[in-house]
């Protein structure tokens, strides 16, 4: 079976895609007063999911230049959204640098330090390909929590080496002195295979959970540097019955999350 | 006091060969494209790009206008990337400068300023301090000593922006949720020019929406061009929407820029001085049916 297309908890039907949108939702619980900005579909789900059970308090922006004061379906249109607050893009860096934030980046690339990349593959002068450019991720990074969703684990997107680093990696920061280092807080990331941390040796990336139908021979398999495995790998949690009901019904009846994984 | 107004052909006449020119808008929004596709027409060549990119560095990648572009990301919003840009930095036609969006914020404001950096810590410890070897750091001369990244001023020689509403003495409003960096793009440069999608007589902004919404002054621009769907196809709100279905052409198309599909939208679109290319929006609307263009 492809790990990747794994239908897990058929007895409860449970889909990886909500599976992973809990545990994206884990990584706000309790977070407090912060702007939570998720990238994607799955990390929407998650952090509206958050808002609406253990994180009431977090901040959530209407992907234009809004905070909302609810937390609609991620398919609704700006209508459903009620606005509480302005929050232009100049803003944004005012909350980026107080450090009151915790951004969930795609990762074209990253490595077992946190080191992130969505600018370009092949060697930056001329790349292989161009993506979308180091946007805010140099400064996420090293300002306030950052963590990570990849949709596509694999040795492509789990690699040994980032081709050009974006979002700065535990090693890079040390390098780079006191200043990087000081808010520097790159917390986990969530892919279609498991979840992760860098509790591993010298703040490596260690495995935390594979999602249900997944094995860590599986994710091991899917990555292209050595991950810390501890001995024993608890499954991901499901969503209990009354998430998986603000999954279905409030927060994603159109189903764009199993898009995101296809 | 002065009528600012212009048109297109005066203020792009202003511009040289060599000059580092800035574009407002952000991505795929309220970028300033009449003044881009002016641009496009002109015979303009070696221009360094600043910009929040969306296609209006696409549009002049492709027409050969550019030799330099500074940016943190290209995106056409809706559509990830853009095809142009995509082709001029793996062919590596173009030499670029990529910061953090933080950085490039604070470079202009530097710029704006008059100070030659400001100090961030967006940058360290990333490669964008190894794609920029000129790029320097700073120690704070406090006790703390923390040494951080001296993002120099993004000095322009021109900048364009684009508003919703402007009037005869320069001063704009944005009429949209989010005004963006275009007061601090006019701010950063020395040659400053104001489009719009209508120009009022002085005093009647107030008319048309709130004065916080009047983000830029007559003390920064230089000459204010009435330009309706100046910003087509990117987003102009709430004036319209993004019109997705040309820039979606506009993307397709730009995937091959040898095909007959680019050729015809080339022709087309931009072959044509402004009130030709907004009537071949029309055409085209009224072409594909409901899909509203403005």
């Amino acid at each position: 079976m492809n790990p990747r297309r794994g239908s897990a908890g058929i007895e409860t039907g449970v889909t990886r895609a909500e599976v992973c949108a809990v545990a994206c939702a884990e990584l706000w619980r309790g977070a407090g007063e912060i702007m939570v900005s998720p990238f994607g579909t799955i990390p929407a789900l998650g952090a509206r999911l958050a808002r609406l059970s253990f994180a009431p308090d977090i901040v959530l922006t209407d992907g234009e230049a809004a905070l909302m004061a609810n937390a609609p379906a991620v398919s609704s249109g700006r209508d459903a959204m009620v606005r509480e607050a302005w929050m232009p893009y100049r803003r944004v860096f005012d909350v980026v640098w107080s450090g009151r934030r915790h951004v969930m980046m795609m990762a074209s690339q990253i490595d077992r330090y946190g080191n992130q990349n969505l600018s370009c593959i092949g060697d930056w002068a001329k790349p292989r390909a161009q993506l979308i450019g180091v946007r805010g991720a140099p400064g996420n990074s090293v300002n306030h929590p950052t963590s990570y969703w990849v949709p596509n684990h694999s040795t492509r997107t789990f690699v040994e080496r980032v081709d050009m680093v974006c979002g700065v990696g535990y090693d890079r920061a040390a390098a780079a002195g006191p200043a990087a280092t000081r808010f520097h807080d790159v917390r986990a990331v969530v892919s279609n295979l498991g979840a992760f941390d860098f509790a591993g040796p010298d703040h490596q990336m260690r495995l935390v959970s594979v999602h249900p139908g997944v094995t860590a021979d599986d994710v091991v398999a899917a990555t292209g540097f050595e991950l810390t495995i501890p001995d024993v790998v608890p499954e991901s949690r499901l969503p209990t019955v009354d998430e998986l009901s603000l999954l279905r019904d409030v927060l994603d009846p159109a189903r764009r999350r199993d898009k995101e994984l296809s | 006091m002065t009528d600012k107004r212009a048109s297109l052909e005066d203020v792009v006449g202003e511009l040289r060969d060599g000059m580092t020119v800035g574009f407002g808008g952000w991505g795929s929004r309220r970028k300033p494209m009449a003044a881009v596709r002016a641009i496009l027409r002109s015979g303009l060549r070696d221009l360094t790009i600043v910009s929040y990119g969306g296609p209006d560095v696409g549009l002049l990648c492709a027409a050969g206008r550019v030799r330099g572009v500074v940016y943190g990301f290209v995106t056409l919003d809706s559509i990830a990337l853009d095809p142009h840009f995509r082709r001029a930095r793996q062919q590596g036609t173009v030499q670029s400068t990529e910061v953090d969006v933080g950085m490039f914020y604070l470079g202009l404001l530097a710029a704006a300023q008059r100070v030659p950096f400001l100090p961030t810590r967006a940058g360290l410890g990333s490669d964008v301090m190894r794609v920029n070897p000129g790029l320097r750091t700073v120690r704070s001369p406090y006790d703390d000593e923390e040494e951080l990244v001296a993002m120099p001023a993004l000095r322009l020689d021109a900048a364009f922006v684009h508003a919703n509403r402007a009037d005869t003495h320069g001063n704009g409003q944005m009429l949209g949720p989010d005004p963006f960096f275009d007061d601090l793009f006019l701010g950063a440069a020395r040659r400053r020019f104001l489009t719009a999608e209508r120009v009022v007589e002085p005093g009647k902004l107030l008319e048309e929406g709130p004065i916080q919404a009047i983000t830029v002054t007559r003390l920064s621009t230089d000459a204010v061009v009435e330009a309706p769907g100046g910003a087509h196809f990117t987003s102009c709100e709430p004036d319209y929407g993004r019109d997705e279905a040309l820039q979606s052409l506009y993307a397709k198309a730009g995937a091959d820029p040898e095909g007959d599909a680019w050729r015809s939208f080339d022709e087309r679109f931009l072959q044509v001085d402004e009130s030709g290319y907004q009537a071949a929006v029309r055409e085209a609307a009224a072409s594909t049916g409901p899909e509203e263009i403005r």
